[in-house]
């Protein structure tokens, strides 16, 4: 009894707090944070401007925000959970109403400061809600239909509001997010095929559905030399800027795909391109190495998280991030079809950037409070 | 509390064999990517490395300078001069409405003009150039400059363009440039290899036979362009080539002479080298001004020559068909003693007409010659004589010493498009030409130069270079061609059978000019460096009514288009002669009293400058 007061006393010392970071992990954020930063200069035509400062501006707060959240015990993120998750909804349904509309998509609201992307938020705060509704559940209380429905509802309801603004991109990497605590609650494997099945016979009804822009993209994807000009110029000038990168790149503010303005959306979903343009296939694979251990920090962090709150989330975050990665660059290197999908901390953008430094916190929180059991 | 931990273990258990299988997956999708990387930056690298190069790398070429051509004298006749121009970039402009109707002030444009202007501004990008005028006057040039501070982003230029300093001069020889259009473009493959817009190419005359010596090659400018297309940095500039100079054979003193001789009449006039073939003058009349075409003809000027009833648009000297007259009687004559028909005892009573096969046939002299001999006939132009050793003669063989001669076959093969055969008849020709059998009345008419004979101008100098030489095939050339060609096989082989034959042509047309009674006497020289040697030649238009010969008209009481052709062929110095000529006026009336005259200036100016001809080809020789 003894022993267990004293690794659930969680009045650590500002220090001990300090000391149990994960530094590797908190390192890679850093260094992922220069290189955007430098990424970021680059699409400024190697200037110091608009996109930059902004950029900057957005790294320094944020990542501040991440060690903040850090000390802050997991034990409240659990309890904020549910709240955080409707609050969430909430800000989507503001934005149904009121937001910014953009082209042709009604998914800002206006902070006068920022314009926040709540979908963006939804990432990450769906992971913490059906992590939250797991925690407590028996095992074989989680296959029971309540239970499925219940998590069902939890993920359709702000996939739902997010389709309509229209952003199926963020919607699906929503549902991602959602099925991937799914997966890790335990969740029996045979909903998991059923439905993969199910989703892979109803695409071409799906498709039909389809507005026109997403179905061109579709169609192009599967066919871009069709229309090199049009629907396909994206897809075909991000293969040339990646393929004339070379082993080595044509190196820092060289690409001249993207100096030149051949490149579209260089600030945010093709902001790989322009990185593996300038940097090759060295550097690609260094940025790719420095996710790879992002993502194996956060789920040993998972792993040696006392609790199973920590844990599910940590799986779960780890499993979402990997994924906003392989569909970004899929997309980029013309293995998806084009979903405006961000690379994290690359893309220039703060909702996104927000919503993973959010992430990151309660990861490093949960590293930081790994022996904290919730009840 | 047992229940809920051994719940949790299992949970552990669950998560984690969960976890390893989301890694795997993860791995091999890792793998994935890693080798699509790999496949895109490493295996198809040089693939996408080119296709990068073309988006962002773009070729400008710029128009070629056009070689020139030269007199013999190294005159310019046709070169290049710097055209003022005025560009306007319309983006660096700030206020174009305010510049453009400043320009419009300032250049005096018309509306239509103006509208062109406008037009061709929104048809280009805004960091392309618009050409507001591509040749402007000094003046205006000046003008523009000295208000430049209030013209932001108008650049005035000076470009080089096509320029023919002799006007109208040598138009029918050199012809002319304009912008190519899509055929020429089509039709020679330099042209399309060398095209930029405003390409001035040869449309007409050597400029268009000599297109491909004449173009050059282009500068070519290669510049890094971005996705809009707008320049960003220039990496390349290569020279092009200026295009071949060519240099003709052609004297300038002489050829304006010619166009002096000529001027508000319509005609040709020709000189020729009898022993090189060199064609020392050639000129059509009226001419018009190749400049005119160098940036566009104006609609108006455009109407004012094709309605011309002279047809200055047509070549007379290579186009222009006419019955030779009696400018055909030395080939006659020579046929019939080449053939042996007659000799120079033939005699034949004039008596201004004869009967023939139910056809009264009139000598030009009402009252008759009398008793004419060949040297006679030859000297007064006796037109009985001629219908007699004609009809002897007959027209098969006449056709065939007269196409030895050069008639009825292009003179310079291909060179000009334009030019024409003419045509010299035979019984075979009618036959397969017109169906029906030749009748003895048409060679009556050949004999005199009449019916269906036609002829060329050129073709009539040739054939006078040919017997002034001594009968010796010759090739006339207009351009000097420095790698010599390969002379033909049959160059100054014998076109006689017998030598005496063409000194006894030669001594008749000497008659004819120096000689009383002789049908030029009164355009002849005495002086024996300038003495020349000649036939006059009147060539019907229409048959002559009986009713018109009772009448005898004046020639300028006669309307213009029925006026007699006046032609006159001659070579010259008489001792040791050098130079041939043809001349044609048409409607001119009278050869003896129209054409004539013309030779005998001609002859002055062509000796005089016999000698300074002569030196260039020495100085030539010194050189090699």
């Amino acid at each position: 009894m003894y022993q267990h007061t004293r690794l659930t006393n969680n009045n650590f010392t500002f220090f001990q707090k300090f000391r149990n970071f994960d530094y590797i992990l908190l390192i890679c954020i850093l260094l992922l944070g220069f290189i955007s930063l430098a990424t970021m200069y680059s699409t400024d035509g190697g200037k110091i401007l608009f996109h930059t400062k902004s950029h900057f501006i957005k790294l320094m707060i944020f990542t501040m925000m991440m060690l903040f959240i850090s000390f802050i015990n997991i034990k409240f993120w659990f309890s904020i959970g549910y709240l955080s998750y409707l609050g969430v909804v909430g800000l989507l349904v503001w934005t149904y109403f009121f937001g910014i509309t953009s082209s042709g998509s009604q998914r800002w609201m206006n902070l006068y400061f920022i314009n926040l992307q709540p979908s963006e938020l939804m990432k990450i705060f769906i992971i913490l809600c059906l992590a939250k509704y797991f925690h407590r559940m028996k095992l074989e209380n989680v296959n029971s239909v309540y239970t499925i429905l219940t998590s069902l509802i939890i993920i359709l309801l702000p996939m739902g509001l997010v389709i309509v603004q229209p952003d199926l991109g963020t919607s699906v990497l929503i549902a991602v997010s959602g099925i991937a605590v799914l997966w890790f609650a335990g969740i029996n494997h045979k909903y998991f095929i059923y439905t993969m099945l199910g989703f892979v016979i109803s695409l071409p009804f799906v498709i039909a559905f389809l507005k026109p822009y997403q179905k061109l993209r579709v169609l192009t994807f599967l066919n871009p030399d069709k229309d090199p000009l049009g629907a396909g110029y994206q897809i075909i000038q991000s293969k040339i800027a990646v393929g004339s990168g070379g082993i080595f790149g044509k190196g820092f503010l060289k690409g001249t795909q993207s100096y030149l303005e051949f490149l579209p959306e260089k600030h945010t979903d093709f902001i790989f391109t322009l990185f593996s343009e300038e940097f090759g296939f060295v550097g690609s694979v260094v940025l790719l190495v420095i996710y790879i251990i992002i993502i194996y920090r956060i789920i040993a962090i998972g792993a040696n998280s006392r609790s199973y709150f920590a844990k599910l989330f940590c799986y779960g975050f780890g499993a979402a991030i990997f994924v906003f990665i392989t569909i970004n660059m899929s997309m980029v290197l013309g293995l998806l079809p084009i979903v405006g999908s961000p690379l994290p901390i690359m893309s220039y953008g703060g909702s996104s950037m927000l919503a993973t430094m959010i992430g990151f916190g309660i990861v490093m929180s949960a590293r930081v409070h790994s022996q904290q059991l919730i009840a | 509390m047992i229940n809920s931990s051994s719940d949790n273990v299992k949970k552990l258990n669950s998560i984690n064999r969960r976890m390893f299988i989301t890694g795997s997956l993860k791995f091999f999708i890792m793998v994935g990517i890693i080798s699509r990387l790999f496949f895109l930056q490493v295996k198809e690298n040089k693939k996408y490395l080119t296709l990068s190069d073309k988006n962002r790398i773009r070729e400008w070429k710029l128009a070629p300078v056009r070689g020139e051509f030269h007199d013999y004298f190294g005159n310019v006749i046709a070169g290049n001069f710097e055209a003022y121009q005025l560009h306007v970039i319309p983006e660096q402009v700030e206020n174009f409405k305010y510049v453009i109707y400043r320009l419009k002030d300032l250049l005096e444009l018309s509306d239509t003009e103006f509208k062109k202007v406008l037009k061709k501004k929104k048809e280009i990008k805004p960091w392309e150039t618009l050409i507001v005028s591509n040749n402007l006057s000094w003046d205006k040039f000046s003008k523009i400059n000295n208000h430049l501070y209030d013209l932001n982003g108008v650049k005035p230029v000076i470009s080089i363009s096509r320029n023919y300093p002799f006007n109208e001069n040598f138009t029918h020889i050199i012809g002319y440039v304009s912008q190519a259009n899509e055929q020429d473009i089509e039709n020679t493959e330099l042209i399309k290899k060398n095209f930029v817009p405003g390409l001035k190419v040869g449309k007409i005359g050597l400029e268009k036979s000599f297109e491909e010596k004449l173009i050059g090659t282009n500068d070519i400018e290669r510049y890094e362009v971005n996705a809009y297309g707008r320049r960003i940095s220039q990496l390349e500039f290569q020279k092009g080539k200026k295009g071949q100079t060519l240099k003709l054979t052609v004297d300038t003193e002489i050829q304006k002479l010619a166009n002096e001789l000529l001027k508000e009449k319509a005609g040709s006039i020709c000189v020729m080298d009898i022993f090189t073939g060199e064609v020392i003058a050639m000129h059509s009349s009226p001419s018009f001004n190749p400049n005119l075409f160098v940036f566009g003809i104006s609609q108006d000027n455009w109407q004012i020559i094709r309605n011309d009833p002279m047809k200055p648009l047509l070549n007379k000297t290579l186009q222009g068909r006419y019955s030779p007259g009696s400018t055909l009687k030395p080939i006659v004559a020579l046929s019939a003693l080449e053939n042996g028909i007659i000799n120079t005892n033939f005699t034949v009573r004039c008596t201004g007409k004869t009967e023939l096969y139910d056809q009264t046939y009139h000598c030009w002299k009402e009252e008759g010659h009398g008793y004419v001999s060949l040297r006679n006939a030859m000297k007064m132009s006796c037109d009985t004589y001629f219908y007699e050793i004609a009809r002897k003669l007959g027209v098969d063989k006449l056709s065939e010493t007269a196409k030895k001669f050069g008639l009825g076959k292009k003179v310079f093969d291909n060179l000009f498009e334009i030019e024409k055969d003419g045509l010299i008849p035979n019984t075979q020709w009618k036959k397969n030409a017109l169906g029906k059998g030749w009748l003895l009345g048409e060679t009556i008419i050949t004999g005199i130069g009449q019916g269906y004979i036609q002829t060329t101008p050129i073709q009539l100098c040739l054939m006078t270079a040919q017997i002034a030489n001594g009968g010796y095939k010759i090739y006339p050339k207009i351009i000097i061609d420095d790698k010599d060609k390969m002379k033909p096989d049959d160059y100054y082989t014998p076109l006689y059978k017998n030598s005496r034959n063409i000194r006894i042509i030669q001594d008749a047309m000497f008659g004819s000019t120096n000689e009383v009674m002789g049908t030029s006497y009164r355009s002849r020289i005495d002086n024996p460096k300038y003495q020349f040697a000649g036939k006059t030649g009147t060539a019907q238009v229409k048959k002559i009514t009986e009713r018109e010969r009772e009448l005898d008209l004046k020639t300028s009481e006669i309307p213009y288009e029925q006026r007699d052709h006046a032609l006159y062929i001659a070579y010259g110095p008489y001792v040791n002669p050098r130079y041939a000529l043809s001349i044609v006026v048409e409607h001119g009336g009278n050869g003896s009293t129209t054409a004539a005259p013309m030779a005998k200036k001609l002859f002055k100016l062509i000796i005089d400058r016999h000698q300074m001809r002569q030196s260039i080809n020495e100085k030539k020789y010194l050189e090699i």
